[in-house]
């Protein structure tokens, strides 16, 4: 019932409200947005950050090669990922891979425009039928649960290190993976997007915290190397 | 530090998994029919062997799903680690699971 409504209620709300509605979000790190511009550094020990925020990200629970899960995926336009750490693109969205039936999928950048996450998730929904006969699965907007921080540059995995226990050297952890696992004590995911691009996704009420360790963190390749 | 192999994510620290006790502890088929007795028996009663222990586990900082390990008490090496039934019950009726 609530998710009829919504549907209903994302399908009768103007693209204007939806613009002027973005214009008021404020971000879970928007606070430190400038303490992040200043941080960035350049050169051979370079490492910058930047919160991307407002990302769309719909949660996805469906068992691979199930109905559910080819619904699911016919509407994102992209196949869930296989395997522990492996992603997926396509239809504007990555797919990560969170648990053997959990999924996330992460709008690309220019998702963050509008609030598309209630929308979005009624139609991919849809897909898996009416109450009563609907396929064992679930998709939910998780747009708001998760801010992105974007962590690059040839530092940028040392910085990962110092908090990720998990192997993040390029022979096990390529560019297009990415993992649930814990920095600092803090449940995170990490995600590799390119060869020195890290996005770590804290939950919004860490952002905080997750922002400031990471400033804490890259303040020592501000400075030259001590040998 | 002890690395724990979770059957979908690979070896992590043990620092992103919580221990959920012994394993294989069967809920009682009609419980309102136990004594209380055995009731708090099946609630708080628990093997704690010196050597080899079947142990429940869940990745709670990854996948969050539950397996199952066979854990040495004594020297906290993981023996065995698997879902479902225990490989020394699946062992003795024959299985090769």
């Amino acid at each position: 019932m609530a998710l009829k409504g919504s549907a209903v209620m994302a399908e009768t709300i103007s693209e204007e409200t939806l613009s002027l509605a973005a214009s008021l979000r404020r971000s879970p790190a928007a606070r430190l947005a400038k303490a992040f511009a200043v941080a960035g550094t350049e050169g051979e020990r370079g490492v910058r950050l930047r919160e991307i925020p407002f990302l769309t990200q719909l949660g996805i629970r469906a068992t691979p090669g199930t109905p559910a899960a080819a619904a699911v995926e016919a509407a994102l336009g992209a196949p869930l990922p296989a395997i522990h750490g492996s992603t997926t693109t396509g239809g504007g969205y990555s797919v990560l891979w969170i648990g053997p039936d959990e999924f996330l999928a992460v709008g690309d950048e220019g998702s963050a425009d509008l609030d598309r996450g209630p929308a979005e998730t009624a139609r991919v929904a849809a897909t898996l039928g009416e109450a009563g006969s609907r396929l064992p699965g679930a998709v939910v907007d998780l747009s708001a649960n998760r801010t992105t921080f974007e962590l690059s540059g040839p530092a940028a995995r040392l910085v990962l290190e110092k908090g990720v226990s998990f192997d993040l050297h390029p022979r096990s952890f390529r560019a297009g993976q990415a993992i649930v696992t814990v920095l600092d004590h803090v449940p995170v995911l990490v995600w590799k997007t390119e060869e020195e691009t890290f996005r770590v996704l804290p939950r919004a009420s860490f952002a905080d915290h997750v922002g400031r360790w990471l400033l804490d963190a890259m303040r020592e390749f501000s400075a030259p190397e001590v040998h | 530090m002890l690395l724990i192999t979770c059957p979908n994510c690979g070896p992590r620290d043990e620092t992103e998994f919580h221990y959920g006790g012994q394993a294989h502890v069967p809920y009682p088929e009609d419980p309102h029919a136990l004594s209380d007795a055995e009731w708090s028996r099946y609630l708080f009663y628990r093997e704690n062997p010196k050597g080899l222990f079947a142990e429940r586990w869940v990745h709670n900082g990854g996948c969050r799903k539950w397996f199952n390990a066979i854990r040495d008490t004594v020297s906290y090496e993981f023996k065995t680690i698997y879902t479902g039934e225990s490989p020394l019950e699946a062992g003795a009726k024959g299985d090769s699971q």
